[in-house]
C-alpha cells in the first residue's frame, strides 16, 4: 500500500483517511485492503466503517481515546505489506428487462444521445460495472465504469417515486435503486433482484470490491424471475474474480 | 402491554441505534436528543440500550393495560395521567388501565417516555430503532401494541424529581468541530459560519435540517464520501444542512462542519423558526 494518505479527525467518534481525490480502480482496491487489515485488528474499538470513492471513514465506540496514538497505529498498519488477501470478490449477473413498460426514459434518452435505444442496451450491458462502496440508501451500489456514451445529465425535474429495481443513468454514475424513493436518474429498465433485503442474514449482496454485469431478459422472463425472487428460490448467477 | 390511542404527529420507537451497518447504507437512527433520552432510562435504572418512546410535538396518548413504571424526559407538554397533570424527569408508577395524555407545548420538541425494563418491539440488524425500508414500521399508528415486559410486583416509594440543565432546552449556541473541508474555506467564509445566526427552515425532519440563511460558497464539487449524525454540509446553494440522526451514510457536499454529540442533543429540541450561532471548539 503506497498511497500518500491523510488522516484526520472527524467529530468526537471517527477518524477520516483520504488517498489522491480521484475515481480510480485502484485506488478503490487499496482502500478496501486496508479497511480488512484493519478488521482483524484484535481488541479493537472500531464499530464501523465507511468506504468513499477515496475514502475511508472510521466509526469508534463512545470510550475515550487518544486520536494520535490511534491515527499512529492506522499509518503502522498501512506502512506493512498485506500478507493475506481480504475476502472474495464475486462477479454478479444481474438480469435487467429493457422493455418500454420498464425502460421509462430510454425513448427520451434516444433522443438525447442520437443512440438508438438498442445501441443504449447494448452499450449498458456490454461493460462491466465496479462496486465502489454503498451509500446514500440501504444497499444503493456506487457503480463505476458507465460508458461515456452513454453519460447523460439527470432529469431536471425529479421523479417523486422511482419503482423499486429501476435501473437508472445520472450524469456519469449507473446504479440500481434499492426501494422505491424519490429521484431524478434516468430509467433505462428494471431489475426483480433485490438489493436490500432485510429477511436476509446479509440485506446487501453486494460488497466494494464486487462487479456488477447486466443482463437482458424479457418482460415475460422478468415475471417468471420476480415470482422466484419473492419466493426466496432465485439464485443469483456469481463467479468469483479472484 | 401499551396502547396507542392516538399516534400524534410523529412517534417512533427508537433506542441509541443501529451500530456496524453504515458499510451496507443503513443510518444510525436513534433517539434525536440522548441526553433526554439517557435520563429516562437512567432513572428507571434500565439498560441505556433499551428502547424508548420518541414523541415529536406531543398529541399522542396511551392506555396502559399493565401497570407499568415510565418516566418521561426531555421536551414538556404537560403530561397527564387520567386527566391528572404528572412530572417530567421523575419515575412515574402508571394503574391499569390508565391514559397518558400530553397537552400544550411548555419548551422543547421530542419528549422520551420510557418504561421498566424497556420497550420490546421488534429487533431488526440490532436495534429497536424505526426507519423505513429497515423495520416494518416507519412511526407510531393508532391501536398498534407495544409490547412491554410485563411487572410482577412494584415497590411502592416516593421518588424525586431530577433537576435538569435548562440551557439543554434554551441556549442557542451549538458547539461544533471543524468538518474535513472546513480548511478548505476562505478566511471570510469561516468568519460568515461563526458569526451568522442561523434559522431552522421548515424543512426539518430526523434526517437533517436545513437553514435559512447563505453563506457564500464556491468550494468544487467533491467526491462522495461519508457523512455522520451532526455533520454540517455546504449546497451549492450556499445553505446549509446540518445532518440528524436518520442521515443517509454518505454524500457528495463539503463537509464544513461537525457538531458535537451534545450539541446534535441540543438542536433536536429546536425546530422551525428556531435560531442559533455556531460555536467553533477545537477537538
Amino acid at each position: 500500500m503506497s498511497y500518500k494518505l491523510t488522516y484526520k479527525p472527524f467529530g468526537e467518534q471517527a477518524i477520516l483517511i483520504e488517498w489522491p481525490s480521484k475515481i480510480d480502480p485502484a485506488i478503490s482496491k487499496d482502500i478496501i485492503a486496508f479497511q480488512y487489515a484493519i478488521q482483524c485488528l484484535p481488541n479493537t474499538n472500531i464499530i464501523d466503517s465507511i468506504v468513499g470513492y477515496s475514502s475511508l471513514t472510521l466509526k469508534y465506540n463512545d470510550d475515550s481515546r487518544d486520536v494520535d496514538q490511534e491515527i499512529a497505529l492506522l499509518k503502522s498498519i498501512y506502512a506493512k505489506p498485506i500478507l493475506k488477501q481480504g475476502t472474495v470478490n464475486f462477479s454478479w449477473r444481474i438480469p435487467v428487462c429493457y422493455e418500454k413498460e420498464f425502460g421509462l426514459d430510454l425513448k427520451e434518452m434516444s433522443e438525447t444521445t442520437s443512440l438508438p435505444i438498442n445501441e443504449i442496451i447494448r452499450l449498458h450491458t456490454a461493460s462491466t460495472y465496479t462496486v465502489y462502496f454503498i451509500g446514500f440508501l440501504p444497499g444503493f451500489l456506487y457503480l463505476g465504469g458507465l460508458n461515456k456514451k452513454l453519460c447523460i445529465e439527470r432529469k431536471s425535474t425529479p421523479r417523486l417515486q422511482v419503482a423499486k429495481g429501476a435501473v437508472g443513468i445520472g450524469g456519469s454514475q449507473t446504479g440500481i435503486y434499492p426501494n422505491t424513493s424519490a429521484g431524478g436518474w434516468n430509467i433505462i429498465g428494471k431489475t426483480p433482484i433485490l438489493f436490500f433485503d432485510i429477511e436476509k442474514e446479509t440485506p446487501c449482496f453486494a460488497k466494494p470490491g464486487d462487479e456488477i454485469q447486466f443482463v437482458p431478459i424479457s418482460a415475460a422472463e422478468y415475471k417468471v424471475l420476480e415470482k422466484q425472487v419473492l419466493a426466496n428460490t432465485y439464485v443469483i448467477n456469481k463467479t468469483a474474480i479472484r | 402491554m401499551i396502547r396507542v390511542l392516538t399516534a400524534g404527529f410523529y412517534t417512533t420507537v427508537q433506542d441509541l441505534g443501529r451500530i456496524g451497518f453504515a458499510h451496507i447504507g443503513v443510518p444510525v437512527s436513534g433517539v434525536m436528543d440522548g441526553y433526554s433520552a439517557q435520563l429516562a432510562n437512567q432513572l428507571l435504572s434500565n439498560d441505556k440500550h433499551d428502547a424508548v418512546l420518541e414523541i415529536t410535538f406531543g398529541n399522542a396518548t396511551f392506555l396502559f393495560e399493565e401497570e407499568q413504571l415510565i418516566c418521561i424526559t426531555g421536551a414538556n407538554f404537560l403530561p397527564k395521567i387520567n386527566d391528572l397533570k404528572v412530572a417530567l424527569n421523575v419515575p412515574i408508577q402508571v394503574q391499569k388501565g390508565a391514559v397518558l395524555s400530553f397537552g400544550k407545548q411548555d419548551y422543547g420538541v421530542r419528549t422520551y417516555v420510557a418504561v421498566k425494563g424497556g420497550f420490546k418491539t421488534e429487533k431488526v440488524l440490532h436495534s429497536r430503532s424505526y426507519y423505513k425500508g429497515v423495520t416494518k414500521g416507519s412511526w407510531l399508528q393508532k391501536g398498534m401494541l407495544l409490547p412491554v415486559e410485563k411487572r410482577s410486583q412494584f415497590v411502592t416509594k416516593t421518588f424525586s424529581s431530577v433537576k435538569i440543565n435548562e440551557a439543554h432546552f434554551q441556549s442557542n449556541r451549538v458547539c461544533c468541530y471543524q468538518g474535513p473541508e472546513y480548511h478548505l474555506l476562505s478566511e471570510f467564509q469561516q468568519e460568515q459560519l461563526k458569526k451568522i445566526t442561523f434559522t431552522i427552515s421548515k424543512d426539518n425532519s430526523r434526517m437533517g435540517y436545513r437553514l435559512e440563511e447563505s453563506v457564500k460558497n464556491d468550494l468544487p464539487s467533491m467526491l462522495t464520501s461519508a457523512v455522520l449524525p451532526g455533520t454540517v454540509q455546504l449546497t451549492p446553494s450556499g445553505k446549509l444542512i446540518v445532518l440528524m440522526r436518520d442521515c443517509q451514510v454518505t454524500g457528495g457536499y463539503p463537509r464544513v462542519l461537525q457538531l458535537s454529540n451534545y450539541a446534535i442533543d441540543v438542536l433536536a429540541q429546536k425546530t422551525t423558526g428556531a435560531q442559533f450561532t455556531f460555536e467553533l471548539v477545537s477537538l
